[in-house]
């Protein structure tokens, strides 16, 4: 059995009615207990990879493997092993974070008992006990990020894909999301996460992949890449490997 | 089951929620069938209990100018309003534009004596097929030179109701003319004239009729407006159902949380299965609360009660067929729907077509033979004709079950689209 989280081998994508491929030949390994960041210019392929790997999209060539499981065999069991936190507000804005909770934890697969538990749990530590019963509709951007975040973890996943989970929220909330996710990953969740956000990114990852054009660039260490290329952070790192240029994609 | 039941309490807190859409579910079919009865009914009214205000412009100075004008007062159907002979035809269509009447009814000048002329040829026609020719008379024909009662009507007034008038007018006419040629033969062959007393007793030996409504369960209750109508809008407004479930299959598409369900452990299917079971619980709902206001509200509106048939178990195993065929096309429409004003504005439109071409609109026998086909496949024709079954033929569920069978067909036919349209895209 391996420990990689995330194994994908000779990963093949064309979207339908078009003719140029998204990836040809990609590979990419995640190991378990990463807090890996998944980085690129717009357009470079950042969410369509992650949609792959979620199994949101259907891939023509290659394999994909989460904790050795190929995704395209018994894709609903796999989908326990692994929670996603999209970019959009996924869940229902009429109803309240508890009766959102409940309802994406049964799909989770969790029981009456266990989502009563995780729920007082997980309000408790996002900060939403207070309004626990208010409609999502009524709560701040940053208070639906905590309820989209929640909804993400709420059956422990050994994997959580998150795709810029801090747009839009300030410092005050960001800070609880990232303090939360290292918590989360310090009980042995492995994190895959895009962000636009670096700084917080190297907060946040002690592994990163750099995309773009489909391929990956560069897949190391945030300290080794920093090394190996001559850069102080990030954000010089992202500008020598990906270049200057606008991106119009 | 805990999925399951987790989806449906999910859809029915939404939904309750959503209170414009509750108000569109529940008050547009109460609205539709209070106004459509109510219209219905007034127009009911006025063919049989009320009256049709007609002007009257006797121009003619002899019997059967006033023998006409009896008759007409006979049918029953008319409030005579006596105009003078001397005003002209354009001041008669004065006094209709002034909303006097609706119809007018101008008798020439020689209508008697033209009359008696054409009665005495069609009776000298007749002795003379009978080998009897009245001696000292040549047979002319003189019926072209009979003046045509001339009859004005307001143009508001619709073809059918026209058509019930003209046909009513013919009657009084044939009443007269029959007389006339009655009185020449009797004259004819007696030399005498016709006796009073006989001349009543043949136009008064008219053949009576007798309606009869065909029920199954051998009742003679005439069906009313409310009989009509009231299962017809219920029936529309359970397809309405569309613009709230459609709308809400689509909103579920754009935001993300169709893209979080298809990570979770657990089928799409549940969801649709839930969205199934709680749309179908109101579409239920819907008609119950609209039969009950036709039982219980109508009457003190005015308008017909609501008589429920006798077989209560068929009129609601075809409620809950009618709702699953109407949530399951409200679904499709949402599955290939790309966005919620296109999945308003196909629903609502289809819906409409589906109910003009499904008898709703203009009964099912009056439909052209082109449209009977396509009548055929509108699933609202067969939901109308298995109520019409139950509330106005007063039949049972095995007396209508030829009108289910090809819903349900029509139903798992919907069902199968909408899931090779979810595997299409994806969503399952």
């Amino acid at each position: 059995m391996s420990n990689a989280a995330v194994r994908i081998n000779d990963l093949g994508f064309t979207y339908p009615r078009q003719s140029a491929s998204c990836f040809t030949n990609l590979n990419l390994e995640v190991q378990e207990g990463e807090r890996f960041g998944l980085f690129g210019p717009n357009g470079a392929g950042k969410t369509t990879l992650m949609n792959c790997m979620t199994g949101l999209l259907r891939f023509s060539e290659g394999s994909i493997q989460l904790l050795g499981h190929e995704i395209t065999h018994h894709k609903k069991a796999i989908n326990k092993l692994f929670g996603f936190v999209p970019q959009d507000f996924s869940f229902y804005q009429e109803l309240s974070p508890a009766e959102n909770l409940a309802f994406f934890g049964a799909w989770s697969g969790l029981q009456k008992a266990e989502i009563k538990n995780k729920t007082t749990e997980l309000l408790e530590v996002l900060g939403l006990t207070e309004v626990r019963n208010k409609k999502v509709e009524q709560f701040s951007g940053g208070m639906k990020r905590r309820v989209n975040l929640a909804i993400g973890v709420i059956h422990n996943p050994r994997i959580l894909f998150l795709d810029e989970p801090t747009v839009g929220v300030d410092v005050h909330t960001r800070h609880a999301i990232i303090n939360y996710l290292k918590k989360l990953n310090e009980d042995g969740t492995t994190l895959i996460y895009t962000s636009h956000q670096l700084s917080e990114a190297e907060d946040l990852c002690n592994k990163v992949a750099l995309i773009d054009d489909g391929k990956i660039i560069a897949h190391d260490t945030l300290n080794q890449l920093l090394i190996d290329h001559k850069e102080d952070g990030l954000e010089g790192l992202f500008i020598n490997l990906t270049g200057k240029s606008y991106r119009n994609t | 089951m805990f999925k399951l039941w987790s989806t449906i309490l999910k859809d029915m807190r939404i939904l309750t929620r959503d209170r414009l859409g509750l108000v569109f579910m529940f008050v547009m079919p109460i609205v539709l069938a209070v106004v459509i009865t109510a219209v219905q009914n007034s127009t009911f009214e006025m063919l049989n209990t009320n009256t049709v205000p007609m002007l009257i412009c006797n121009r003619d100075t002899g019997e059967a100018g006033k023998q006409m004008q009896t008759a007409i007062e006979k049918v029953g159907m008319f409030s005579l309003k006596q105009v003078t002979p001397n005003v002209t035809d354009k001041e008669i269509s004065e006094r209709m534009h002034a909303k006097d009447a609706v119809i007018a009814i101008i008798i020439p000048a020689d209508f008697t004596q033209k009359l008696k002329l054409t009665a005495d040829a069609t009776a000298k026609k007749a002795l003379k097929n009978f080998g009897m020719q009245a001696a000292g008379t040549a047979i002319t024909n003189d019926s072209s030179q009979v003046q045509p009662i001339t009859l004005l009507y307001h143009p508001v007034l619709q073809e059918s109701f026209r058509h019930s008038i003209n046909g009513a007018l013919r009657s009084a006419l044939q009443v007269v003319q029959n007389k006339e040629v009655l009185k020449s033969l009797y004259f004819a062959l007696n030399e005498t004239a016709l006796p009073d007393s006989l001349e009543k007793d043949l136009i008064n030996s008219q053949v009576a009729i007798v309606e009869i409504p065909v029920s199954r369960d051998g009742s003679r209750n005439i069906p009313n407006a409310s009989q009509h109508n009231v299962p017809a809008w219920t029936v529309f407004a359970m397809f309405f159902i569309v613009i709230s479930l459609g709308g809400s299959v689509v909103r579920e598409k754009l935001n993300g949380s169709f893209v979080r369900l298809k990570t979770l452990p657990t089928n799409y299917l549940v969801a649709l299965i839930s969205k199934q079971l709680s749309y179908l619980f109101i579409t239920f709902i819907q008609a119950t609360v609209v039969f009950s206001m036709g039982i219980w509200l109508f009457p003190s509106m005015g308008l017909p009660k609501l008589n429920l048939p006798a077989d209560i178990t068929g009129v609601v195993i075809v409620t809950l067929i009618c709702g699953w065929c109407a949530v399951s096309y409200a679904i499709m429409i949402g599955v290939f729907a790309k966005t919620q004003e296109q999945a308003n504005g196909i629903g609502a439109v289809s819906i409409v077509l589906m109910a003009a071409v499904g008898g709703l609109l203009v009964p099912s026998f009056a439909m052209p033979e082109s449209f009977q086909f396509v009548m055929k496949l509108s699933p609202l024709h067969w939901c109308l004709e298995a109520y019409y079954g139950l509330f106005l033929e007063g039949g049972k569920l095995k007396d209508v079950i030829l009108n289910i069978i090809p819903l349900l067909g029509i139903t798992f036919a919907i069902q199968l689209i909408t899931l090779i349209g979810l595997k299409r895209k994806n969503l399952i």
